[in-house]
């Protein structure tokens, strides 16, 4: 599998370091409410068969945080984005 | 004996020059340019192997990888391979091969005794027979099992050579350099692209180097060497030869094996053995050709039953004939050409045998032209076990005959090799006309043309060769010229093919390399098994070294027609990847032995090996783990460091632990939320220590942070989750929170740090450091941190930090100078008696001091259970706050850290011992926490250990009882602070 880092073009897979599930959001910690929302964040993670967005590192180059999307029953790659102009930070 | 049957001025093997080799210890002859078993024919050997099952005498099947018999172990000594195929391998002088699975020798096996068995060894027989009882199948059946079945051994020494891998990149891959794989290369290199070819054999031209056909006015030979010699002028193509693409993985990438000493007595000077290639392409071609499928008939695995085409290969391409008086066994006119060329080489061709239901003119017109019988029926029977001596033929009308031959030559059509189409899950569909699966949806970027694509005549393989190669160059962005080649039209009627004779006598194989016969699929039909995957794991049909190349499809027929299903229903067997067997050490490359991975050393190792120092793996990383002295067992060594450093002074490497760099005006708010506690208002000059937590509320990491500069801190981690923490820093600011200004980089390879400690050590500090800097305990206290000069100019930054709970500092300077600051330090300690104190010692300290360590956080364990509950920030948000702070992770009742005092000191308190009440029977209702770390503290004169017990700082004093089943171990420990020693940390300070 190859994956094309936008800072560094397309490498192989050794290069990168998985960790899941991109579409998750981290809730407020400091709103003591949020209880079911943190029990989603850490504990539950989508696994759909077909497209899907991941994080991956680029560990072995640049060390960016990629969102890449995968789709999980082809292996194909659609899209590789960096994770720091992700969504997560625009809601706040 | 000399060559009996080489065919003086035939083939492409050099005449002019021998080679000489042995077989079963025989001395023998052959030509540059042989295979093993083209040389092996030309001596007239026919028998070259005992059968996996019944032990079988077998012969030469093919003259390709695809060969299930002739599997013999090549070389002797370490370099002694096992299941090599004798059609693959490239002779050489002095090359020395041994038949497999026979003794006490070829000919008289004792274990051929097993044919008589055969009744009773039948499909599914081990799961019958050896199922009680239990025990003794890992004891008896097994092992017998494994002795008598089986293929070669292993040298089970060291493998002498080196194994490399290798990276390629190209437009176009075309796998296969046959009629379809040149046209395609040339097609696509001459365009400009960048193409690579790859082909297992030695010499380009796959089949046709074997038959003697036309292109362009040329012979298919010397078109191939023309072809090659183009391709080899154009500078972005590459050929690779001896090269098997045995893998497609996603993205365009593909897996192949190069053998680049394997036609060598041994690898020359720096070369490997064998190369692995990770290919990665753009877009590719596979002409992998077709595999010739046999007709199954009784006795059909007699050595001289040959593959019609590979006896085409043996008299064309190496100018030998496997026999004097040949046969032809065939449903289709292609192995007609079998007839004429044996009679063209001056062999005699007895009869060809055609078993459709109707007569064919057109194999009766080259009978005649052969001087061979034609007859429109089956072989009945076949004689000679060690070697055919004749077949007994039944024609249409039921009468027989007779004749005498000692080469049988069968084909029952062609499948073509679609292996690598379908290694990323695409299935085959079935082709009506052609009879044979052909290749299904293609992975992205691939095409097939030739024989790999049921394009099967010589036109079909150049055209649609040209075609793929111009449409992949065009697809990569290259402008091909039109096609030079027009499709060809279809030749006649396709006709049904003949998959076994029914009426046969004697044993019918339908997979040689496994001894699986037509009864054994029918049995298995009855016994319920229906689909092709199931049949190959009952019956073996289709496993081991081949992967049944040359019998998948006929087994698949038997077993439609055992369950009254149609063929293209029925289907195949999965292809995966290899295509042909891979050595192990291929795969692992240079990565075997100590090179399994890389081992780091720390900037004092060579110094530290110098002084004789024992060292141990913590991670990639070797740590100097203790320094004996002459005469000293492993606890006096530790015992003395930790002494020497208690009351004169130490030196440890810490290079190990991570440091990350942080750095940016919102650093210490970045800090503030990966720490549970505060690092913003952290004073410059100033370390502290932080514990950090996952996000569901346990314990990650720790270690001491300090502020060098406003804007400018220095974290250190644990040596074993460095990189786990850089990179969980990272996913915190780039995903995380963005918005805040910092930037984090690692820095645990450019900083030497020592830890100097010891109520003398800053006698030794004040020594390196160049004049006019003040450490003093007023200037420089307990958790300060500066940037200093030592030893003439050199940057040193110098942390009051403590891990032993001595006096100490730790002295950073950048990594090249780490080796000369551990031996300066040693020259300015010698007056106070310095040693140095490895990780045995580092750890006693640690646990002395209660600190925590690997076996503390371990994953399970919670700032509360670590003691350090109360560092938690009620007051910011940081990483594993809000789950960190559930109920169950709080309450007094979770095991929490404790010191362990045995009521005899001479007791040790294991590690991993868990912990019960001291009157309770040690079982697991009764549990109530385990030891995470064990000493002996030489200041007590006591074993002592940590742990995590439930409601523990409540239980000081408490006597509990230490459990160690496992090693039948049992003590009592009074439970106690785990500060042991200078629990106020007085020494810390002065």
């Amino acid at each position: 599998m190859r994956i094309t880092c936008p800072y560094c073009g397309a490498r192989n897979l050794e290069e990168f370091t998985y960790r899941g599930d991109a579409t998750v959001k981290r809730p407020d910690s400091l709103d003591e409410s949020a209880t079911e929302a943190w029990v989603d964040y850490v504990y539950l993670r989508k696994n759909p068969a077909g497209l899907h967005k991941e994080f991956w590192q680029h560990t072995g180059g640049c060390h960016a945080w990629l969102e890449v999307t995968r789709d999980t029953t082809t292996h194909e790659i659609v899209a590789v984005e960096l994770a720091s102009k992700g969504a997560e930070h625009k809601e706040r | 004996m000399s060559q009996i049957n080489r065919l003086t001025g035939k083939g492409l093997v050099d005449h002019s020059k021998t080679v000489s080799f042995q077989f079963d210890g025989q001395h023998l002859e052959g030509h540059p340019g042989d295979t093993l078993a083209s040389a092996l024919l030309a001596n007239g050997i026919r028998l070259v192997g005992r059968s996996f099952k019944y032990h079988r005498p077998r012969g030469i099947l093919t003259a390709g990888s695809e060969e299930p018999n002739a599997l013999v172990e090549l070389r002797t000594g370490a370099r002694r391979e096992p299941n090599t195929r004798a059609t693959t391998i490239e002779l050489y002088d002095g090359l020395d091969a041994a038949s497999q699975n026979r003794w006490p020798s070829l000919r008289y096996d004792l274990l051929s005794i097993n044919q008589l068995a055969s009744p009773v060894l039948s499909a599914g027989f081990y799961y019958k027979t050896f199922m009680w009882p239990a025990s003794f199948w890992e004891k008896l059946y097994e092992p017998m099992i494994r002795r008598a079945a089986g293929l070669g051994y292993p040298s089970k020494q060291t493998d002498p050579d080196r194994y490399e891998k290798a990276n390629a990149f190209c437009d176009v891959l075309v796998v296969g350099g046959g009629a379809a794989g040149l046209s395609a290369a040339l097609a696509a290199a001459r365009t400009g692209a960048c193409v690579i070819l790859c082909d297992e054999d030695f010499v380009l031209g796959g089949r046709l180097l074997s038959e003697r056909g036309e292109i362009d006015g040329q012979s298919t030979q010397d078109w191939a060497k023309s072809a090659v010699a183009e391709l080899e002028s154009l500078p972005r193509c590459r050929i690779m030869r001896r090269t098997t693409v045995f893998g497609v993985y996603d993205g365009g990438t593909y897996a192949a094996v190069e053998r680049v000493s394997d036609h060598l007595p041994e690898p020359p000077a720096h070369a490997p053995r064998q190369r692995l290639w990770r290919i990665v392409a753009k877009q590719s071609v596979i002409c992998a050709g077709g595999f010739e499928r046999p007709i199954v008939f009784g006795d059909n695995d007699r050595p001289g039953v040959m593959l019609a085409s590979a006896v085409r290969t043996y008299v064309n391409r190496f100018g030998v004939t496997p026999g004097r008086n040949a046969v032809i066994f065939a449903d289709n006119h292609e192995a007609l050409r079998t007839a004429s060329d044996l009679a063209d080489a001056g062999v005699t061709v007895r009869a060809i045998v055609d078993p459709q239901p109707q007569p064919s003119a057109t194999a009766e017109q080259v009978a005649t032209e052969t001087g061979a019988l034609y007859i429109n029926g089956i072989i009945d029977a076949v004689s000679g076990a060690y070697g055919i001596k004749s077949v007994r033929i039944k024609d249409a009308q039921g009468a027989s005959k007779t004749i005498d031959c000692d080469v049988l030559a069968v084909s029952g059509g062609w499948n073509p090799a679609l292996n690598l189409t379908t290694h990323l899950g695409g299935k085959p569909k079935w082709d009506n006309a052609l009879s044979c699966l052909v290749p299904g949806d293609l992975p992205p970027g691939m095409r097939v043309a030739g024989a790999a694509a049921g394009q099967f005549s010589l036109q079909a393989c150049l055209a649609s060769g040209e075609a793929a190669g111009a449409d992949s160059a065009r697809d990569c962005g290259f402008s091909p010229s039109a096609p030079s080649r027009p499709a060809p039209t279809e030749d006649g009627s396709p006709v049904a093919p003949v998959w076994y004779v029914p009426s046969s006598r004697g044993k019918a194989f339908v997979d040689f390399q496994n001894d699986v016969a037509v009864s054994d699929i029918k049995l298995a039909a009855r016994e319920g098994f229906r689909v092709p995957d199931h049949v190959k794991r009952y019956t073996t049909l289709g496993m081991a070294t081949d992967q049944g190349k040359t019998s998948n499809l006929n087994g698949a027929a038997l077993l439609a027609e055992a369950t009254g299903r149609h063929l293209g229903a029925v289907g195949s067997t999965t292809f995966r990847p290899p295509y042909t067997p891979v050595a192990i050490g291929a795969l692992a490359g240079h990565h075997r032995g100590k090179d399994f991975r890389p081992t780091r050393l720390a900037p004092s190792h060579a110094w530290a090996v110098e002084q004789g120092a024992v060292f141990v793996e913590a991670g990639a990383w070797l740590r100097a783990l203790m320094f004996p002295k002459p005469g000293e067992t492993a606890q006096e060594t530790v015992d003395r460091e930790v002494a020497n450093t208690r009351t004169n002074v130490g030196v440890c490497d810490v290079s190990t632990l991570g440091k990350i760099d942080v750095q940016g005006s919102d650093a210490g708010t970045f800090l503030d939320r990966v720490y549970i506690n505060g690092f913003s208002k952290l004073a410059v000059g100033k370390t502290r220590y932080g514990l950090m937590l996952r996000e569901d509320g346990f314990a990650m990491d720790d270690g001491t942070t300090a502020r060098l500069a406003e804007n400018h801190f220095f974290m250190t981690t644990t040596t074993a989750n460095a990189v786990k923490v850089s990179q969980h820093l990272e996913f915190c600011q780039q995903v995380l929170w963005p918005e805040l200004d910092v930037q984090t980089v690692s820095q645990t390879e450019q900083w030497a740090q020592f830890a100097v400690a010891g109520p003398k050590s800053r006698k030794i500090i004040e020594a390196l450091l160049d004049s006019g800097q003040d450490i003093s305990n007023e200037a420089f206290p307990y958790m300060a941190c500066g940037s200093f000069t030592a030893c003439g100019g050199a940057p040193a930054r110098i942390f009051r930090l403590s891990f032993s709970g001595e006096l100490a500092y730790e002295i950073g300077v950048p990594a090249r100078f780490g080796d000369g600051l551990i031996r300066t330090i040693m020259r300015a300690g010698a007056e106070f008696g310095i040693g140095p104190y490895g990780t045995e010692a580092l750890g006693v300290m640690r646990i002395e001091k209660g600190h925590a360590a690997g076996p503390e956080l371990n994953g399970q364990t919670t700032a509360h259970d670590l003691g350090l509950g109360r560092m938690m920030s009620k007051k910011k948000d940081f990483i594993g706050r809000f789950m960190g702070q559930r109920e169950a992770l709080n309450e007094a009742a979770r095991a929490a850290i404790v010191g362990l005092k045995p009521l005899d000191p001479k007791m040790r308190i294991n590690a991993g011992a868990h912990l019960v009440k001291r009157d309770a029977v040690a079982n697991a209702e009764n549990d109530q926490g385990y030891v995470t770390s064990q000493a002996y503290s030489p200041e007590l004169k006591s074993f002592i250990g940590l742990a995590m017990l439930s409601d523990g700082p409540a239980r000081y004093g408490e006597v509990v009882k230490v459990c160690d089943p496992l090693r039948d171990y049992e003590t009592l420990a009074e439970v106690c602070s785990p500060h042991f020693i200078d629990p106020e940390g007085e020494r810390l300070r002065v």
